[in-house]
């Protein structure tokens, strides 16, 4: 379903993706880990058609997301690491955008943006101006939107960072079931461990850019002679913490804050 | 369609919603129409050429109109950095649909502002000459207001940050107002001035509304909507080729 073939990203000297290739097949959970700034977001935007690959091949579904990039977004659904909401709409009116966007039929998208906003509790909220919502509820309300049409792939960037455990365990049931059901292939990225041990098929750890080991987490435990997957990442990457540079997007954050914008 | 449609409303909702920022944005018109309107008036009058009021309605719409247009193509640095753009980029959407969503929404946002500004002109004192060529007027603003909603769109799609922006407001959207003949007549002028006038495609824009509102066109209609309809489309297709480099 997705191929990478020789996949690099350079941003100047810095190679953020640095030769990666990997195979995910139709139907399964897989599941790209890796430490801070290790590639994996920088990864998933290549796939999606955000940002253009220096060098390499992607497949999706047979497709060339770089070439044929309309029929390519057509496959995939995508809920991001950071906001990608419409804070000045309702929370109703960005579902409802979605559905337009993504084409969801007239007639299912009501019923479906009700049951959605339902299973994570913002059905009370829906008219509400998301810049009102906590945290948290922003969160729910983007993982929400991402599963408002049914894609072949659903792309999961760190979709659970800053999600209470009640709403991470709806968000995992949800992936599995769709996985179970409709035969979604799924690609996450996590910091938790634990959440990649439960649901993901097969892993692949990237660290600097590289892959540095494939396989389901049974077999990455055993190739590093853990007991958790956390040990098993840890012996893989190395302890010591990686630090981002800030983006001019963080900067412009700040300063939309000091402005009181949003 | 339905895409460009949402898109459209979006940005009509979204104005709708900052009662604060409509009542700024009006702010600085207000400032040219009042102070230049009554200030100038006297001095305007004794060189022999009317009421300055009457000659610096049209500019000052124009003006609202430009600003409120581009700031419309700037403000996706708002959707850049907050990540809604992610958002309608991923979308199974064409990219020139979206472009189009935006800009024309930012332009019906732009020909409203106009709208208010005129009607301020109204009470302010400002008469047509014909009320049935008023109808023309809203054609013209709205042409102003595509053209520059797609330049906006254009720089909005270049624009990484603020400091950008500070860059963008001086050396292009100043320079097109000031140089457009909203504030002054264009007869008479210093050669070298005359010749940048004429570059200004905004000089079109106020000049039809000239010629519609007060009967006062200095290159005539058909000149000024040849011009105008020309550099529209290719804003548009500019905004359009930079929108679709676009990347996050």
């Amino acid at each position: 379903m997705i191929q990478v073939q020789n996949l690099v990203k350079k941003y100047g000297d810095f190679t953020a993706v640095n030769d990666i290739s990997f195979t995910v097949e139709a139907g399964e959970i897989f599941a790209f880990l890796g430490p801070n700034g290790a590639g994996k977001t920088t990864t998933i935007k290549m796939l999606t058609t955000l940002l253009t690959p220096t060098s390499g091949k992607i497949q999706l579904d047979g497709l060339d997301p770089t070439v044929h990039k309309n029929e390519a977004r057509r496959k995939f659904g995508i809920v991001f690491q950071d906001p990608s909401l419409d804070s000045e709409q309702t929370a109703y009116e960005n579902m409802e955008l979605h559905a337009v966007l993504y084409k969801v039929p007239r007639k299912v998208r009501g019923e479906r943006i009700e049951d959605l906003l339902k299973l994570f509790e913002l059905w009370e909220r829906r008219d509400d101006i998301v810049k009102t919502f906590s945290g948290g509820m922003k969160r729910r309300l983007e993982i929400a939107r991402g599963f408002l049409h049914t894609p072949k792939i659903l792309f999961l960037d760190e979709p659970t960072l800053g999600l209470d455990p009640q709403t991470r365990n709806q968000l995992w049931t949800h992936v599995k079931h769709l996985n179970e059901t409709q035969r979604t292939t799924v690609f996450l990225t996590t910091h938790y461990m634990d959440e990649a041990d439960r649901v993901a098929h097969r892993i692949a750890v990237i660290d600097h850019g590289g892959i540095v080991a494939q396989g389901t987490p049974q077999e990455l435990k055993q190739q590093t002679n853990s007991e958790s997957l956390e040990q098993a990442f840890l012996s893989l990457t190395g302890s010591s913490i990686r630090d981002e540079s800030a983006t001019s997007a963080d900067q412009l954050r700040q300063v939309a804050k000091m402005w009181g914008r949003r | 369609m339905s895409a460009i449609y949402i898109l459209w409303l979006r940005e009509l909702k979204r104005y709708v919603r900052s009662k604060a920022q409509i009542a700024a944005s009006l702010g600085q018109p207000l400032l040219y129409l009042l102070v230049l309107g009554f200030g100038l008036g006297p001095v305007f009058q004794k060189a022999g050429n009317g009421s300055y009021l009457q000659f610096v309605a049209p500019g000052v719409i124009s003006m609202t109109i430009l600003f409120s247009a581009i700031f419309s193509g700037i403000a996706m640095l708002w959707d850049r950095q907050f990540g809604f753009l992610k958002e309608t980029l991923v979308a199974p959407v064409p990219r020139i649909e979206v472009m189009i969503g935006r800009t024309l929404g930012g332009a019906t946002v732009a020909v409203i502002q106009g709208t208010l500004i005129l009607v301020v002109c109204l009470i302010a004192g400002f008469r047509p000459v014909q009320l049935s060529m008023l109808p023309l007027a809203f054609v013209f603003m709205a042409l102003i207001a595509i053209v520059f909603a797609a330049l906006g769109t254009a720089f909005g799609s270049i624009l990484q940050d603020m400091q950008g922006f500070q860059l963008i407001m001086n050396f292009m959207v100043l320079p097109i107002f000031f140089l457009s003949g909203a504030l002054f007549p264009l007869t008479n002028l210093p050669r070298a001035l005359a010749i940048i006038t004429r570059l200004d495609p905004l000089t079109y824009g106020v000049d039809a509304l000239r010629g519609v509102l007060i009967n006062a066109s200095h290159f005539g209609l058909a000149l000024d909507v040849s011009v105008l309809c020309t550099i529209a489309v290719a804003f548009l297709s500019l905004g359009g080729y930079l929108f679709s480099k676009v990347q996050l």
